[in-house]
């Protein structure tokens, strides 16, 4: 649905983003995901046409986002970052016109602005001006008119930013609910948004990808060793001593005792299989597995790790050249 | 031609439920009211609407600047603009359809005051050519105001920097009669064909030639195109 080769864009002479490259098929998820200011808007406006990148190129459904521009944007349901509507405007006008911009049939436009306003749970503002909204309903409205020419892809920019939290929590089971029918392009700058929306992350930082994965995948291969959490039915002093007897196993660590049932934390080495040795421990102790979760590194931690590299690295470097 | 009814309509709604539209009437229908009734009032009254019309385009000039320059400076302001030419419209139907928007008010204001001119076919016996000549000036006069307008509010975010802007191009064209009186050869001619009152003056009188109205189209079309080009190129900042 998305194909973007080496798009880069320079306001003046400085590169917002540089040789970003990324494919979005068909029915995904992909989340943005990036600090503020990493070149999150500033791509999502070069495929949605809204200006042009300074070199590469991206195709959206096929159609240059350039020289296809219309075609492309035709694909395309997009909630802008401020989320920019016509205050003067009644939600059902609104809705009206940007149908017509999107080239609606009128007698198809007029059931779909009641289909979109039910599913948005905007009925009791239909007739209220813009203006007049709280800033969640505001964003529900810049929803409702992503949506309403039912296109294939949604780019959605930050949409929870700025909202309270309790609008934030029902905008994210909207856009969940979306995922299942629409491909989705999201940006956040908030880990635990993307990784419960999408299938997929994409992390940029300071106008480069740093990283794109699956999430599971992201967190394995960074992780480098493996962590894993467990409940066991039995003495937690024993179960430690057979656990760090496994050759491979690096740490235990006993987090909560309650009623004979111990949950601790395991940490294995990479390429061992951790959780057969684990397993195959406990069951020859003659003790009950009851749970075993593996967690790599957390979204948030992996966040950290790419995008405090370079800074980690300069900061080693200060301190050398202070100790010399 | 949908698309462009859509940006007009919703530009005439936002015209209608704000002040400034009917201000900007009842200013104009004002002073036309007094123009005219001073027109009548010497010792020899004459049964014309020149008295009205001559001032009147220089209003229209003012009034044109002042109608247009939210159209596109707050679409900028607000953003919304991002959503405008994200969706599947072509730049110049979202020019065009708030041209057409300020025209409509424009051409609302013209027959709000056609209550003079039946006056005077009521109470006297006019020459009609005048009238209808005037009324035509009126109308390309207004239009060359808009375009000028909406493309100084292309060029900025800032209504008041926009209604600067257009002022100042409108002046010019109104100032250069006045330099080609200082100047002489080719500069003067040059000069005397810029400007808006040697294209009015005929028209005034009730002289209808084509190249007096193609001036003024011309010059509509002109700043019309160079706005929708104003659009493309924010694309490509
Ligand atoms: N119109 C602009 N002119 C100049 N610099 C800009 C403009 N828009 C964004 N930038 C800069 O480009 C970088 C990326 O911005 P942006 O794409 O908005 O990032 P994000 O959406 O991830 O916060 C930032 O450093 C920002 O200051
Ligand atoms: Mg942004």
């Amino acid at each position: 649905m998305i194909e973007a080769k080496g798009l880069t864009k320079y306001y003046g002479n400085f590169p917002a983003i540089e040789n970003v490259s990324f494919d979005v098929k068909s029915g995904e998820v992909l989340g943005f995901l990036g600090p503020n200011g990493s070149g999150k808007t500033t791509s999502m406006r070069i495929l949605t046409g809204f200006m042009p990148p300074t070199s590469g190129n991206a195709e959206i459904g096929g159609y240059d986002v350039v020289t296809k521009s219309r075609d492309a944007r035709r694909l395309i349901g997009y909630l802008p970052e401020s989320v920019p509507l016509y205050t003067d405007m009644t939600i059902r006008s609104y809705l009206s016109f940007m149908g017509t911009l999107k080239d609606m049939p009128r007698a198809k436009l007029r059931s779909r602005i009641d289909d979109v306003i039910d599913h948005l749970s905007l009925q009791d503002y239909a007739d209220t001006y813009v203006g007049r909204l709280s800033k969640g309903y505001r964003q529900r409205v810049g929803i409702a008119q992503a949506i309403l020419h039912e296109p294939p892809l949604l780019i959605l920019d930050e949409p929870t930013i700025g909202i309270d939290p309790r609008q934030v929590v029902e905008t994210r089971q909207i856009i969940k609910g979306l995922g299942g029918t629409h491909t989705v392009l999201i940006s956040s700058h908030v880990l635990p948004e993307v990784s419960m929306i999408a299938d997929r992350v994409l992390i940029i930082h300071e106008g480069h990808v740093v990283a794109m994965d699956k999430m599971e995948n992201l967190s394995n291969t960074l992780g480098g060793n493996t962590r894993v959490s467990i409940e066991v039915r039995g003495p937690e002093k024993a179960i430690e001593k057979a656990l760090l007897s496994v050759d491979g196993i690096q740490e235990v660590v006993i987090e909560e005792v309650t009623g004979g049932v111990v949950r601790l934390q395991v940490q294995g080495t990479a390429g061992r299989p951790v959780r057969e040795d684990i397993a195959k421990t406990i069951v020859d102790g003659g003790w009950g597995l009851y749970e075993m979760n593996p967690f790599g590194l957390t979204l948030e931690e992996i966040f950290l790790r790419l995008t405090t590299t370079e800074q980690a690295s300069l900061d080693s470097d200060d301190e050398e050249e202070s100790s010399a | 031609m949908r698309n462009i009814w859509a940006i007009t309509y919703k530009e005439l709604n936002t015209y209608l439920s704000s002040p400034i539209a009917y201000v900007l009437a009842a200013v104009f229908i004002g002073l036309a009211g007094l123009l005219f009734s001073l027109s009548l009032g010497g010792s020899f009254p004459e049964a014309t609407v020149r008295g009205f019309v001559g001032p009147g385009v220089v209003l229209l000039l003012v009034v044109g600047s002042l109608l247009t320059m939210r159209l596109l400076a707050e679409e900028q302001k607000l953003g919304t603009l991002e959503l405008l030419l994200t969706s599947p419209i072509i730049d110049a139907q979202v020019v065009l359809g708030k041209f057409l928007a300020s025209f409509l008010i424009i051409v609302g204001m013209l027959v709000l005051s056609l209550y003079f001119p039946i006056l005077l076919f009521v109470f006297g016996d006019p020459d009609p050519m005048p009238i209808v000549t005037g009324y035509l000036a009126m109308v390309v006069v207004g239009m060359t105001a808009l375009a000028i307008g909406i493309f100084s509010s292309s060029l900025t975010s800032n209504q008041i920097v926009a209604v600067v802007i257009s002022l100042g191009i409108n002046f010019i064209l109104v100032i250069t009669d006045i330099a080609s009186r200082y100047t002489s050869g080719l500069l003067a001619d040059v000069l005397r064909y810029v400007s808006v009152s040697a294209h009015t003056s005929d028209l005034l009188l009730g002289i209808l030639d084509s190249r007096h109205i193609l001036y003024f189209l011309s010059i509509t079309v002109f700043f019309l195109f160079v706005t929708v080009r104003m659009l493309e190129s924010r694309r490509w900042r």
